[in-house]
């Protein structure tokens, strides 16, 4: 991935926001455990932000995915982790099905009000019984003539208190073992029979809010529907490899902070009559998980020319999820432990991304999922099995 | 009426600086470059006289090296017309910058000249006042506000005392103040625009003007380390401390 003069200007733009209108209010969102999303993502869409690789037909820009890497590496200079998820939220997670597979009439409706920035979107993936288990989430939705009547729940989800519309994946068909009968379906969230009241208290990435949403027969015109009906196993797999590479690249810029705030204060505490830095124990640590953090970034380069070049991602996006993931753990930890007392302090810059990013390998399909798919990728296990 | 931007390229803002070890300079290899912040303010100044209906053009002009191309592109997203370039590998101080600039108001003829009231690299504070000497055209520099009606501009200027406020003639050359305005954020779909606008290359041998320049940098050095502090508990141990030293 070559970073041209636009993808630096991109980038600086994306800075320049986060740290004038995002960071100064961290602390208070934080506090409150909710983030003025209409707000942010409305002057985000003025800036042209949200749909960078999106079709200029909706009111993107139709720049290729290095862009939005770009625009994700540079979200990740945020002060908290939950920002540039909730972020990705609207921008890589919610809308990448509908972009590609929903009609022009549903895109108008409410692909092209979250790109300028006007409706805030969800993705209802997750269920109290299936998480990264995709197939086995138990939400339906009948088709009763020119609608879609839906039940169940879905829990943990990001925007879920203010959102305007969730992209739902739901169970269309009789047959609930297989992949075959699942639909993604756009709804809208003030409609009859959606509850979302219950905000839910999380580890970390406090600023964002978390929901769980009810859906006690819902109905929907069933030309919300994205794409085909039976699809939607399909669709959510291919758009989880943009949610990946979206998060992975999202969290390199924190993790760079963290190495660097760690090195400024261990340079300045003073133990044993030398700064904590000048110990070969903790320079040598630091030295080698910003080695790994350029690796990981490469990775995500690599991935990121697959997905430009319209190839198939899964196994380089699956890659650069876990590695971005793990490491997130293992430098966060690391670092907090040579802060000492001070890295235990909840305001800590440490201690933030220590709470905040320990969701990534958790989130948008477990560290044990991603193994599991390279796993068969590379013919390890399953069908494709070739040792 | 047509407004003639001068921007220059210098190392970030946010960069801490380096010497090269040799004292030749200022390492820039591999650090972040960007548009001088008053030569952002003066952007910024054109575009809101462009969006009043005062400017009806504005050409962003730079003197450097090929890699100005990108700070001629910022300017060309902020929302100027089009840009010329000027290329100078070399070193390029005030004088010839200076000259150079007069050679390109020759064929444009602007009406108002905006420029950074200096570079945030060396701080010389020089281009602004030289390029309206050498037009021989009115100048109003450190301007804080900036009112154009007709053929006149009033600007009122940062000075020691406070705050002067001066009418000028137009064509002028206007060098401006931090606290003239707030440059926006770039907006995406004009960070994209700007790579259609045109940009004119030249060099100063087409222009007519000389590349070396009068001055001689001898050494370059970082500024000597602050010494470190004492923490004092009254403040009589204070004025003790402060005649200790001969200050009192």
């Amino acid at each position: 991935m070559q970073m041209t003069h636009e993808h630096e200007q991109i980038a600086e733009t994306t800075r320049k926001f986060v740290a004038e209108q995002i960071n100064p209010h961290l602390k208070d969102w934080e506090r409150d455990g909710m983030w003025p999303a209409h707000e942010v993502l409305r002057a985000m869409g003025k800036l042209g932000l949200l749909g960078i690789a999106k079709p200029e037909s909706v009111g993107g820009l139709g720049l290729d995915y290095s862009y939005q890497v770009a625009f994700a590496e540079a979200l990740g200079t945020c002060d908290s982790g939950g920002l540039p998820m909730a972020i990705g939220v609207q921008t890589d997670m919610a809308t990448p099905a509908l972009a590609n597979f929903g009609s022009a009439e549903l895109q108008q409706e409410y692909l092209a009000p979250a790109i300028a920035g006007e409706m805030v979107a969800a993705i209802g993936v997750s269920e109290p019984g299936a998480g990264s288990d995709v197939a086995g989430i138990k939400t339906t939705a009948r088709r009763v003539g020119d609608e879609y009547v839906i039940s169940g729940s879905k829990l943990w989800i990001t925007n879920g208190t203010q959102a305007d519309w969730v992209c739902l994946l739901a169970n269309t068909g009789n047959d609930t073992s297989g992949h075959g009968n699942k639909s993604l379906i756009v709804v809208p969230l003030d409609a009859k029979g959606v509850d979302r009241h219950q905000k839910l208290d999380k580890l970390g990435q406090r600023a964002s809010d978390t929901a769980m949403i009810f859906l006690d027969e819902v109905r929907v015109p069933a030309r919300n529907l994205i794409g085909e009906e039976g699809k939607g196993f399909i669709y959510q797999m291919q758009q989880f490899q943009h949610e990946r590479l979206f998060l992975s690249a999202s969290i390199v810029a924190a993790m760079e902070r963290v190495i660097k705030d760690t090195a400024t204060y261990t340079g300045q505490r003073k133990a044993f009559g030398k700064p904590l830095l000048d110990n070969q124990v903790v320079h040598f640590r630091l030295s080698e998980l910003y080695t790994e953090l350029e690796a990981l970034r490469a990775l995500i380069y690599r991935a990121t020319d697959d997905v430009v070049a319209g190839k198939d991602a899964t196994l380089l996006c699956s890659m650069a999820k876990l590695k971005s993931a793990r490491l997130a753990r293992e430098l966060t930890d690391a670092c907090l432990q040579y802060w000492g007392g001070q890295g235990f302090m909840w305001e800590s810059s440490v201690a933030q991304f220590y709470r905040d990013l320990r969701l990534h390998s958790i989130g948008g399909g477990a560290d044990e999922v991603m193994l599991e798919i390279i796993s068969k990728r590379l013919g390890f296990v399953g069908k494709r099995r070739t040792y | 009426m047509k407004a003639l931007v001068s921007v220059k390229r210098v190392v970030d803002y946010n960069v801490r600086i380096q010497v090269k070890p040799d004292g030749s300079g200022v390492a820039t290899d591999g650090v972040k470059m960007s548009m001088n912040p008053f030569d952002e303010i003066a952007m910024e100044e054109a575009v809101r006289l462009k969006e009043k209906g005062v400017v009806s053009e504005i050409v962003a002009v730079t003197v450097g090296s090929a890699k100005c191309v990108e700070t001629l592109r910022t300017a060309l997203a902020f929302g100027a017309d089009r840009a010329i370039h000027v290329v100078e590998e070399g070193e390029v101080q005030p004088l010839v910058a200076a000259k150079a600039l007069v050679a390109v108001c020759g064929k444009e003829n602007p009406d108002l000249f905006l420029l950074g009231k200096q570079a945030i690299d060396d701080d010389a504070n020089q281009t602004g006042q030289m390029v309206a000497a050498l037009l021989d055209r009115p100048q109003a520099t450190f301007a804080s506000k900036v009112e154009i009606a007709g053929t006149k501009a009033t600007v009122t200027r940062e000075v020691d005392a406070g705050l002067q406020t001066i009418e000028i003639d137009l064509p002028a050359v206007i060098t401006v103040d931090l606290r003239l305005n707030e440059p926006r954020y770039l907006k995406l779909p004009d960070i994209m625009k700007a790579k259609r606008k045109p940009v004119e290359n030249t060099t100063l041998g087409d222009l007519g003007v000389q590349a070396a320049g009068g001055l001689k940098i001898v050494k370059t050095a970082s500024p000597a380390a602050r010494s470190k502090g004492v923490m004092v508990k009254t403040v009589d141990e204070l004025i003790a401390g402060l005649k200790n030293k001969g200050l009192l």
